[in-house]
């Protein structure tokens, strides 16, 4: 394995004609996506962009498509997705690209936003700091989905995404579940509303792709069918639209 | 790997449930303008609504019949289990277990109904 | 897809699940020793409990395709907004008038 060479495929995108986008790159023995694309940009196209900054699995900003799937090229390992010698490595889906592997995030963080993610407080520095049950079933639900790091790996997995540029996307509804079940944030209203219009929880058809490939074993889907159950809930209750 | 060579993320059993629901329903809804119009020839032309049913006889109209009980079939138990998965916080081996038990039920009825006509 | 549009979607379904495990045993029960149109109206013409089920299910099943051919254009379709709407008023009515001359027509008195 060690002697031989890969070839590694990169998705340049239409506006890359006359760019190469075949590239011999030495096997190791212990070589991650990552590595492989940085050997490429320091030995082979130093043109191309690409984007990373940890390299451990932390900081969810070397995502991209690894043979059509959304990884973390960081901690995945280049013989785990090869075929044969060879593997396509793309920018992620569903995003709008920048130059070559690197995605402008902004859509994505904009939705996490959009979702109302982001923290209601109702208290002020006079207060007490409130105290948190870990074992209350609420902070159960809400702990299970705030290891989010903002990768977008199951926002490029998901196909309703792809069809509803309005789709606020598995992330930042992840985010609004874990807010309405947080004992500390005051937004219920505020957060059902915002994941209740068009671009709501209410387009997710359960396919299950964000749980699928969410790099860190999170469950958005999960959380998305319960924002869908609060929202059921109150609708019968209060009329909501 | 090169198992799941031109497969992309898609290749795992929900999204391949959402999709079967997905086709399934449009098949239907495209269905039902056909079997609507046929049905209210009862009034306007017994006879040739006769005549499209004696169509049925025939060995393609069986099939075509068949894919349309499948499809209905499918797409109620698709939506069943999509409701279940929503709506009730089961545990996934809850859902797994309660899904085989309805589809072992739904067997046992067909087959006594098949025996009982 | 609103909350509202949601709800009416899985209401109906619920409603359906039921019509449909009727409409399937009675397929099934229908088509032994073929089918025709004597045997069909025998069996719904005049008769109020029919009328009922199949009217029920014809206004479900409406509302239900409609929403959900309207998801489908959206998605795969790109139609937004106004025009989305729009075809969701027209395939539901189109079913409802469709369906409805369908009942009529086989449980007429």
């Amino acid at each position: 394995m060690a002697a031989e060479a890969l070839k590694i495929t990169i998705d340049r995108g239409p506006n890359a004609q006359g760019l190469q986008t075949e590239f011999e790159v030495p096997a190791q023995d212990n070589q991650t996506v990552l590595d492989v694309v940085s050997w490429i940009q320091q030995n082979a196209d130093p043109t191309l962009s690409y984007r990373f900054a940890c390299r451990v699995g932390m900081c969810g900003s070397c995502a991209m498509m690894v043979g059509g799937v959304p990884r973390w090229t960081c901690r995945t390992h280049i013989s785990k997705v090869l075929d044969g010698n060879a593997v396509t490595i793309g920018p992620l889906r569903n995003l709008p690209v920048i130059k070559d592997l690197a995605v402008d995030m902004d859509p994505f963080f904009d939705k996490w936003v959009a979702a109302e993610g982001v923290h209601h407080g109702g208290l002020t520095r006079d207060d007490p700091i409130a105290v948190v049950d870990e074992t209350a079933p609420a902070r159960v639900e809400a702990n299970a989905g705030i290891e989010c790091i903002n990768c977008s790996v199951c926002y490029a997995a998901c196909d309703t995404v792809t069809g509803n540029a309005d789709y606020l996307g598995p992330a930042a509804l992840q985010r609004a579940w874990t807010l309405l079940n947080d004992a500390k944030d005051e937004g219920r209203v505020a957060i059902l509303d915002a994941v209740s219009g068009n671009g709501g929880c209410h387009n997710c058809h359960s396919m299950g792709s964000c749980t699928a490939y969410c790099p860190n074993d999170l469950d958005p889907m999960s959380a998305i069918a319960g924002l869908k159950r609060e929202t059921a809930k109150s609708f019968f209750k209060r009329g909501r639209r | 790997m090169s198992m799941t060579k031109g497969i992309t993320s898609r290749a795992h059993p929900l999204w391949l449930a959402y999709i079967l629901h997905r086709v399934s329903g449009l098949a239907l809804a495209l269905f039902l303008p056909l079997h609507f119009w046929v049905l209210a020839m009862a009034v306007s032309d017994p006879a040739r609504l006769d005549g499209f049913l004696h169509l049925t006889e025939a060995a393609v109209v069986k099939v075509a019949e068949f894919g349309l009980v499948f499809l209905l079939a499918v797409h109620m138990f698709g939506g069943l289990r999509l409701m279940a998965m929503e709506w009730l916080p089961w545990t996934p081996p809850q859902k797994t277990l309660a899904a085989a038990a309805t589809a072992v039920s739904f067997l046992i009825a067909v087959l006594f109904f098949m025996k009982a006509i | 897809m609103t909350l509202r549009l949601y709800m009416l979607q899985r209401i109906t379904a619920l409603l359906m699940a039921p019509l449909v495990i009727g409409h399937l045993a009675v397929m099934i029960y229908a088509i032994q020793g073929g089918l025709s149109a004597a045997e069909i109206l025998g069996r719904t013409q005049g008769s109020v409990l029919w009328f009922a089920f199949y009217g029920t299910f014809v206004a479900a099943v409406s509302i239900h395709g409609a929403i959900g051919l309207r998801t489908i254009a959206a998605e795969w379709g790109g139609l937004r907004g106004i025009a989305a709407d729009a075809l969701m008023w027209i395939v539901g009515l189109g079913l409802f008038v469709l369906g409805a001359q369908a009942v009529w027509a086989v449980t007429y008195p």
